[in-house]
């Protein structure tokens, strides 16, 4: 890929890698708490964080180094079909305002600390907070892979990736490294490491994005000249389709794919597990609310950064493989130093969202299967230590499997997991709202998603591949293509409804609901709210 | 958003029927990609596509600081001006 290691890139990276990794390791001792062996500690960060902090802490686990790489990727490989993450980070805003504040205040007045743990006590369904915890988990693994899918792209570019003909250990050695130090900085610091690096991130993110916006479309001839070229390049034939490569406006029969990937996204954001880690985390309902109004920066951001697929193409890049053309666009575009300083940028950007992952997983393991499951009467320190294990675990296998198996298995479970988290809506946003679903109704209807998307999502062929070629397919019933994720939802809820009403004609056992229609709307210092829960971090600077 | 208890003001107000209609806009602007899939007319270059949906960005988060704030009024209302 490329010609020997661009020394000077090289350089700044390091020099910012090391930076961070000071951080993390000093951040255990940030805003510290006294009672540090509580998951609440380790897992939330003492669930003291204000406006910004969950601002920066939010922005780097949202929008991953993957994200940076990919949607820039996709605008490169078929042009407007990729710009579909932009209306979906615009939807997502306001649909988190009507919802998350009353999972703040249910969590906060339980001591819940995954979402499963909520469904668990709304519900009173053991099953049903398993299928959500397993789902999460299974969503997130293959999402920290591809963090690491973005720091090898980097590092293929900077020259240290290895060529074909080195031997594995070296050839891998970075990343390895990279991971290790990862590792061992979020155990010892738990959330307190990447809210701290998200500061370095995210502002190192803005510069480049800033700088690249101005100047690449000048060294370029503006942007007339950049999508001229770029319309140019998507009219021609792709002899593998034998249709064009793509199009500067989608035509009549993308329309509803473009919709539907950008509603079913926005939908399934949340429930990932590492952002509900974040939205937890934060210190009052108000801090949500008002991120909600802030976080739409990123989005400005999101949509600025896909732009650069097309200077890619104007620019004349030509990469086999997508995901190195924006690295390669900046080694090409900037001074060797800046290159340097925006592959730091991407390479910190995945360190965040990995380490915010990797204690979500940790924490749903903990909480909904160790606790639940194998040692009901694990004391608070014990669910830490095996939280941190885990969170070493997670990690592992995920860089086993980028190293072991194609980059596009990753890819194609990232896809996969999106589908699946999107089927544990029901269960918690509908719970949020009401107790009128019934709970074996709920398992009933997510194990239908769940099915309904796997299948449908190995029967999609694409050029290259036979199976999970894509992540659209046509609607029965409607005949349009739309995103399986969003169908498959919508299965979901019908099944749950008709389920309902049919147990309840059972007269089948609801379950037991711990929690009372107050509890959804209690903000911090209120009566009631857990104390128990760190009187946090007195005396630390707001 | 059913925050209000059951009894006391009624839950459908004029306030709370803008707080959705703000937070209900983006939906319908963004879904509707038939209203904004076309190139021209061009901003600086750009094509009407993108710069249309990065507007959109401004916008919904204009929209969403309404219903904000419409919202901290509304509950400041509802309990006695405690918070």
């Amino acid at each position: 890929m490329n010609d020997g290691v661009n020394g000077v890139a090289l350089a700044v990276f390091i020099f910012f890698f090391l930076a961070v990794t000071v951080m993390g390791f000093l951040a255990s001792r940030w805003r510290k708490a006294e009672n540090e062996n509580s998951l609440d500690e380790w897992g939330l960060g003492g669930r003291s964080f204000g406006t910004w902090i969950t601002w920066f802490l939010l922005g780097g686990d949202l929008y991953t180094a993957y994200t940076f790489v990919a949607v820039p990727a996709a605008i490169y490989a078929a042009g407007a079909a990729g710009f579909f993450a932009v209306p979906y980070t615009i939807l997502v805003y306001p649909l988190i305002f009507t919802f998350l504040p009353r999972l703040w205040s249910v969590s906060h007045k339980h001591g819940y600390v995954t979402t499963s743990d909520f469904v668990r006590g709304r519900w009173g369904s053991k099953g049903l907070s398993l299928a959500v915890a397993v789902t999460g988990i299974l969503a997130t693994m293959p999402y920290i892979a591809l963090q690491l899918v973005g720091i090898q792209a980097v590092l293929d570019v900077m020259g240290v990736g290895g060529g074909e003909d080195t031997n594995w250990f070296i050839k891998d050695l970075p990343l390895l490294i990279a991971f290790g130090v990862l590792a061992a900085y979020t155990y010892s610091s738990g959330l307190r490491a990447p809210a701290m690096i998200a500061f370095v991130k995210d502002t190192l993110i803005y510069i480049v994005i800033a700088v690249a916006i101005i100047y690449i479309p000048i060294k370029l001839g503006g942007f007339d000249e950049i999508f001229a070229k770029a319309g140019e390049a998507y009219s021609q034939t792709n002899p593998a389709t034998g249709a064009p490569r793509g199009a500067l406006a989608p035509g009549e029969a993308g329309q509803w794919t473009y919709a539907t990937l950008a509603l079913g996204s926005a939908l399934a954001l949340f429930m990932y597990p590492h952002s509900i880690t974040a939205t937890l985390s934060s210190k009052s309902r108000e801090v949500i609310r008002r991120n909600t109004t802030i976080l739409p920066l990123y989005s400005l951001m999101l949509g600025l950064l896909a732009l650069l697929g097309f200077m890619a193409i104007a620019a004349g890049i030509k990469v086999a493989n997508g995901q190195l053309a924006i690295p390669q666009l900046f080694e090409t575009m900037f001074p060797a130093w800046f290159a340097g300083v925006a592959f730091a940028a991407i390479g910190i950007g995945a360190l965040v969202p990995a380490a915010i992952m990797s204690i979500a997983a940790a924490n749903l393991f903990t909480r909904n299967i160790y606790k639940d499951f194998i040692k009901p009467d694990a004391t608070p320190e014990q669910e830490t230590k095996v939280s941190k294990l885990v969170s070493l675990l997670v990690k592992v296998g995920a860089l086993a499997f980028v190293l072991t198996m194609d980059k596009t298995v990753a890819i194609n479970f990232q896809l996969l997991g999106g589908i699946w988290i999107l089927q544990t809506f029901p269960a918690l946003v509908g719970g949020l709202f009401t107790r009128w679903f019934h709970r074996w109704a709920l398992l009933g209807g997510w194990a239908v998603g769940m099915i309904y998307g796997t299948v449908a999502a190995y029967g999609v062929a694409s050029p290259t591949q036979k199976h999970f070629g894509g992540s659209a397919k046509e609607i029965p019933g409607i005949g349009e293509i739309g995103y399986i994720g969003l169908t498959a939802f919508v299965l979901n809820v019908v099944v749950t409804v008709v389920l309902t009403f049919v147990l309840r004609a059972l007269k089948a056992p609801e379950g037991i609901d711990e929690t009372s229609p107050e509890d959804y709307t209690a903000d911090a210092g209120d009566p009631g709210v857990k104390v128990e829960l760190p009187p946090a971090t007195a005396g630390a600077a707001h | 958003m059913s925050e209000a208890p059951e009894v006391g003001p009624p839950v459908v107000t004029p306030v709370r029927v803008v707080i959705a209609v703000c937070l209900v806009a983006p939906f319908v602007a963004m879904l509707w990609v038939g209203s904004y899939a076309k190139v021209d007319p061009t901003f600086i270059g750009i094509p009407f596509f993108y710069w249309y949906q990065m507007a959109w960005v401004l916008i919904s988060t204009a929209l969403t600081m309404i219903a904000y704030k419409l919202w901290q009024r509304d509950q400041r209302a509802r309990h006695g001006g405690t918070k």
